[in-house]
């Protein structure tokens, strides 16, 4: 009995066979093991992917190690996330060159001409391998973010409008990952999942007697990949179909039983808390060190390098990730809104959780768990965001903010 | 997913020339610009209230109020107080040089929420700047608005912004200018004014609380302090208006400087509502 969605059986040659298919047409990218941590990084197939190995996350602990199958995706996620592919830590804008042009130019003011950075410039076809449902989620953050507004950031649109996604279900999730929560994963795509629709949705089935990869398309160009290696596959079945069903409820139970964010009315409750008590606790942990704006997924503060060449002839404007814990983010002249770091710290989860919401209509948080990861004290946000919201009170902010 | 093509324009900055260098203050200059060539983001003219990231060669970008809307040859006025880097280059800029200006950005002052009511301006310092369009819109229209007071607040008589335009409104005889200062800093200068800080200036100001809209801006202490005491005096916070300023670097809610809780300021603002702002601006560093 095979399903009508298009949907195929594929073992772990015939996947190489399609990520080889992929990769004539596209830059691939997926997880690779590196310096003992599962990031991204270029592959030609399923020999670069990090076969066998998983992550073990704690808060402030990552460790990548064996595990006892050959699963290809088995792990949750690393420090990095797609966000520096559609959004460059550095990114250069434009420049602005003068001469001079003789008498009574000083220095050449009067002649001077803009030179803006072609957003196409080094963008070209690529596709991203085993995007998990919180990343995913986080691309869709990202577009409200940076795509939403009455100006769409151009270098955004360019990196992001090209993108063939392969987004792979995720049941090895990390201690620290709270997707349910968000209701972002662990299901990478699918009904109700708040990200834009992948270009094809695998599941990976590995069990001792069984090592195949369920492949459902999403698009015509997911359609076309799916049918160029109908050689090397069968129809999926309802059988299939249930158990990777099967599966994800079993990762979702685990995952949030062991981790749960109460994210009904989080954002009143929040909003409501700005003076708990809580916040100076953990700014004396806080070290103010920007690594969770630095994983997380949908932080996109950005500030503007201007550079000058010795000449004095030609100035450059280069965009740079910024982060709302450095004290010049948030500067004016005679000293800094956000003088504290338990401002900068409540200025980070209050955006997250709450103000988010009102800025973008969503929330900024998707669960994946990397703030908490690779926070080198270990705090852990679902903690702090518990306790200084605290649970629902039934009826208290009938408002509610989100659900 | 079906992505528009965006333009480059709101990044890229107009090469706009130095036609006047007015100084205002020891460490306040206002300049006239005017464009070179057609402007990126189309001929949009700024409104009161709204905002351009100016840069000079080679200094960083700033948000700049407009002081004075496109007049002759689509000249603007921006009044920066050096107090930085890339401030203090833009006003060393003299007639014939280039400035980069990204905008117009941000909302304006809403005028037409004051149509056949009394004006209230109240300005503390530089906060005149932003104001002055106001000013100029309600004078250039004078029938369409009930009275008008212009309040100013300066920390000293050397300090004050507009001299001339204050004088100027002041002599017109159908508005009433009032201006106050913190003290006389120069112990041997003559001022002849009120001297104590610009809410007091309320008292005297003579307007119909119940059909008044005020538009204020200043440093945030005292924003705070005057949409108190113009409550005090019988004004709606609903009718009145607030210029905040925080960080910003682009100036289309991309970069997350601007932040004040949930307003990106730069794209929500920087005029706003006071009802909207104020209970903000209470929580301490927010």
């Amino acid at each position: 009995m095979g399903t009508d969605t298009g949907a195929v059986v594929v073992d772990v040659a015939g996947f190489d066979a399609l990520l080889a298919l992929l990769a004539r047409e596209r830059r691939v990218l997926g997880p690779v093991l590196a310096d003992g941590v599962i990031g991204i990084g270029e592959i030609a197939g399923v020999a670069d992917l990090p076969a066998g190995w998983t992550d073990e996350q704690a808060p402030g602990r990552y460790r990548a190690v064996r595990r006892d199958d050959d699963a290809l995706f088995g792990y949750a996620v690393g420090q990095r996330s797609w966000r520096t592919e559609v959004n460059p830590s550095r990114l250069p804008l434009l420049q602005i060159r003068r001469r001079r042009a003789g008498e009574g130019d000083r220095d050449g003011a009067r002649h001077q001409e803009v030179l803006p950075a072609d957003p196409r410039a080094g963008v070209e076809p690529t596709a991203w391998v085993g995007v998990r449902g919180c990343d995913l989620a986080a691309l869709a953050v990202s577009d409200r973010v940076l795509l939403g507004g009455e100006h769409p950031d151009p270098h955004y649109a360019e990196r992001r409008r090209d993108v063939f996604v392969v987004a792979v279900d995720c049941t090895s999730p990390a201690s620290t990952c709270f997707c349910p929560s968000m209701g972002t994963g662990p299901a990478a795509a699918g009904a109700g999942h708040p990200g834009p629709t992948p270009d094809l949705h695998v599941h990976e089935v590995c069990t001792t007697d069984r090592h195949e990869l369920v492949c459902r398309p999403g698009t015509d160009a997911g359609r076309a990949l799916l049918a160029a290696v109908a050689a090397e596959a069968r129809p999926a079945t309802a059988a299939d179909e249930t158990t990777a069903a099967e599966a994800i409820a079993e990762a979702a139970r685990r995952i949030d039983e062991h981790r749960h964010l109460d994210a009904e009315g989080l954002a009143g409750r929040l909003e409501a808390a700005l003076e708990h008590p809580r916040w100076d606790d953990v700014a004396e942990r806080c070290l103010s060190c920007a690594n969770c704006t630095l994983v997380c997924p949908t932080c996109f503060c950005s500030t503007v390098e201007t550079t000058t060449d010795l000449a004095g002839t030609e100035t450059t404007r280069t965009r740079v990730a910024d982060s709302c814990f450095t004290l010049d983010h948030s500067y004016l002249h005679g000293g800094s809104v956000h003088a504290s770091t338990r401002s900068r710290y409540r200025q980070w989860l209050t955006h997250k959780l709450d103000t988010w919401w009102d800025q973008f209509g969503t929330s900024g948080c998707t669960g994946c768990g990397r703030c908490t990861t690779w926070c080198p004290v270990g705090i852990d946000l679902v903690e702090e965001a518990t306790a200084i919201a605290g649970p629902t009170a039934v009826a208290a902010h009938p408002e509610g903010g989100p659900s | 997913m079906a992505i528009a093509e965006p333009t480059v324009a709101p990044l890229v900055p107009q090469l706009l020339e130095v036609r006047a260098h007015r100084r205002e203050t020891a460490d306040t200059a206002t300049l006239t610009l005017a464009p070179t060539g057609p402007t990126a983001l189309g001929d949009a003219a700024p409104r009161p209230g709204q905002f351009a990231m100016l840069a000079a060669f080679g200094a960083g970008e700033v948000p700049i109020s407009y002081s004075a809307m496109a007049g002759h040859g689509g000249a603007v006025e921006h009044t920066v107080r050096s107090v930085g880097a890339a401030t203090a280059a833009l006003a060393a800029a003299r007639p014939g040089d280039l400035v980069a200006s990204r905008g117009p950005f941000g909302t304006g002052w809403d005028l037409d929420a004051a149509t056949g009511r009394d004006v209230v301006v109240v300005a503390g310092g530089i906060g005149l700047a932003p104001l002055r369009g106001v000013v100029d819109a309600v004078l250039a229209d004078r029938d369409r608005y009930g009275s008008v007071n212009v309040l100013v607040g300066a920390r000293t008589p050397d300090d004050l912004c507009f001299a001339e335009h204050l004088r100027g409104w002041s002599a017109r005889g159908d508005v009433e200018v009032a201006i106050t200062v913190d003290r006389l800093g120069d112990p041997a200068s003559r001022w002849p004014g009120a001297i104590g800080v610009v809410t007091g200036l309320l008292d005297g100001a003579c307007f119909d609380p119940d059909a008044a809209t005020a538009f204020v801006c200043g440093p945030e202490v005292m924003m705070r302090a005057t949409v108190r005491a113009l409550g005090v005096q019988g004004v709606d916070v609903a009718d009145v208006q607030v210029s905040v300023e925080r960080s910003m670097t682009c100036g289309v809610g991309h970069c997350g400087h601007c932040q004040l809780g949930p307003v990106l300021v730069c794209r929500e603002g920087p005029v706003l509502p006071a009802a909207r702002v104020l209970p903000l601006l209470e929580v301490r560093e927010r």
